[in-house]
């Protein structure tokens, strides 16, 4: 009988193929979604829920740090379950795994956020359609390990919550003057005839901001432009 | 009572257009836009699942979940509080719906199902269905009519602008667009001016 080579104790499915924890292809998983495969500028998932709650940087962190637990705990769950989910039926394993953990959130800021819960609305429960969870779970949790699959989640999450912050920063110090609800732009520029720019409260503009920034970002990646 | 039902109705397509006034569904519109009859198809099959689903959600809301809404099945249980479990509720709801919308189309016709086949699955992600769910449980509809009325007309809605956006996208191929913003960006960019035009219906009182 052979025996196994791998001796190191098994930790949760992570030391099973002899790789280091953090070896460049799992940092790889970790930084490539923040640019070269962003889910927002390059794959164009998560846009749906990200655009509306973006006019003021503190429902975007809470929104990002929401679909980061979201993300990670069901690229873990459908990972740990990859080999038992019949193929025909996994859209809806995915949404039953989706919408428990996004109840749990939803229920969670209710009890301890409850402003910002009244402020995201409908937008925490629609993490559940995200297309951002639902794409990675199909594309990698699907067909990869535990660990890695968790750090995919983080990764992408985090990839979507830089756009979602970028956005709101520029959105609510255009459009209000403040930062997180406290004013940064003094008063004595507004006595000078600066007026705040009421367009970027508008939802358009969210539109608008996250084309530019699709802009700036391929300026500097040339690898990414379309050819059409 | 007929001119309750039309105000909900155009409120729905122009005013609280699902795409330009909430963003919903910017996933699919984004990525099936490229061609007008793909477009035009996925916005049907997108009229369809939304007419269907949001009065199921709401008989279901209505009689099963929401505050004592069991007291039909007896007095005990008129405390019972389930809107909890609304979000799963619903999103079942749509996924067994769409599944069943899948199988019939490829019944009763096959080419349609060809062109169609790939945007099936991708209704259940679309946040448009759900947010129609979710925004028929806050806006407290008082029948099952209006219920239909108000996911009508956000399919309809949401099937204008996805035929207007792809039928720029045809014809923007052809201007020169700079490099970085082609395709995605300028896309964006674009809908971001048509949700401005959308906006002026905002003034519109009914």
């Amino acid at each position: 009988m052979k025996k196994e080579k791998n001796k190191k104790p098994i930790f949760l499915f992570i030391g099973r193929n002899d790789e280091p924890i953090f070896s460049k292809k799992n940092r790889k998983l970790l930084s490539d979604p923040l640019d070269d495969n962003n889910p927002i500028t390059v794959q164009v998932l998560g846009i749906c829920s990200a655009l509306a709650i973006t006019v003021q940087l503190k429902p975007a962190i809470v929104m990002t740090m929401s679909v980061i637990f979201v993300m990670a705990a069901s690229n873990v769950i459908i990972s740990v379950l990859r080999n038992l989910i019949p193929n025909r039926i996994r859209i809806i394993v995915f949404l039953v795994v989706i919408s428990s953990l996004v109840a749990l959130v939803d229920q969670f800021l209710k009890a301890y956020a409850y402003d910002v819960s009244k402020e995201l609305s409908i937008f925490i429960g629609l993490i559940v359609t995200n297309c951002i969870v639902m794409g990675r779970l199909e594309a990698f949790a699907l067909g990869n390990g535990v660990w890695k699959s968790f750090l995919d989640g983080i990764g992408n999450a985090i990839g979507y919550g830089v756009i979602l912050i970028l956005v709101a920063f520029f959105r609510e110090l255009l459009g209000s003057g403040n930062l997180m609800g406290y004013q940064v732009i003094p008063d004595f520029i507004y006595e000078m005839g600066y007026e705040n720019n009421g367009l970027m409260l508008l939802s358009p503009m969210a539109l608008i901001t996250v084309g530019l920034i699709i802009w700036v970002q391929r300026s500097r990646n040339t690898n990414l432009i379309e050819e059409n | 009572m007929l001119e309750q039902y039309l105000n909900l109705f155009v409120k729905s397509i122009f005013i609280e257009n699902m795409v330009f006034a909430y963003f919903l569904g910017m996933c699919s519109y984004l990525a099936i836009s490229k061609t007008l009859k793909n477009g035009v198809g996925m916005g049907f099959a997108v009229i369809f699942v939304l007419t269907i689903t949001v009065p199921l959600n709401y008989l279901i809301f209505e009689y099963l979940l929401s505050d004592g809404a069991l007291k039909w099945i007896g007095p005990e249980y008129a405390e019972l509080d389930l809107s909890f479990l609304s979000l799963i509720m619903f999103i079942a709801v749509i996924a067994s719906m769409v599944q069943l919308v899948e199988m019939i189309v490829e019944k009763f016709s096959p080419a349609l199902y060809g062109s169609l086949g790939i945007f099936l699955p991708l209704i259940a992600v679309n946040c448009a269905i759900l947010g129609g769910s979710l925004f028929m449980q806050i806006k407290d509809f008082s029948g099952v009519s209006e219920a239909a009325v108000y996911g009508f007309g956000s399919g309809v809605g949401w099937f204008l602008a996805i035929v207007a956006i792809a039928a720029i996208r045809e014809k923007i191929a052809y201007s020169n667009v700079p490099a970085p913003l082609r395709g995605l960006g300028i896309t964006f960019i674009i809908t971001g001016l048509m949700a401005l035009g959308f906006m002026s219906f905002m003034g519109i009182k009914l």
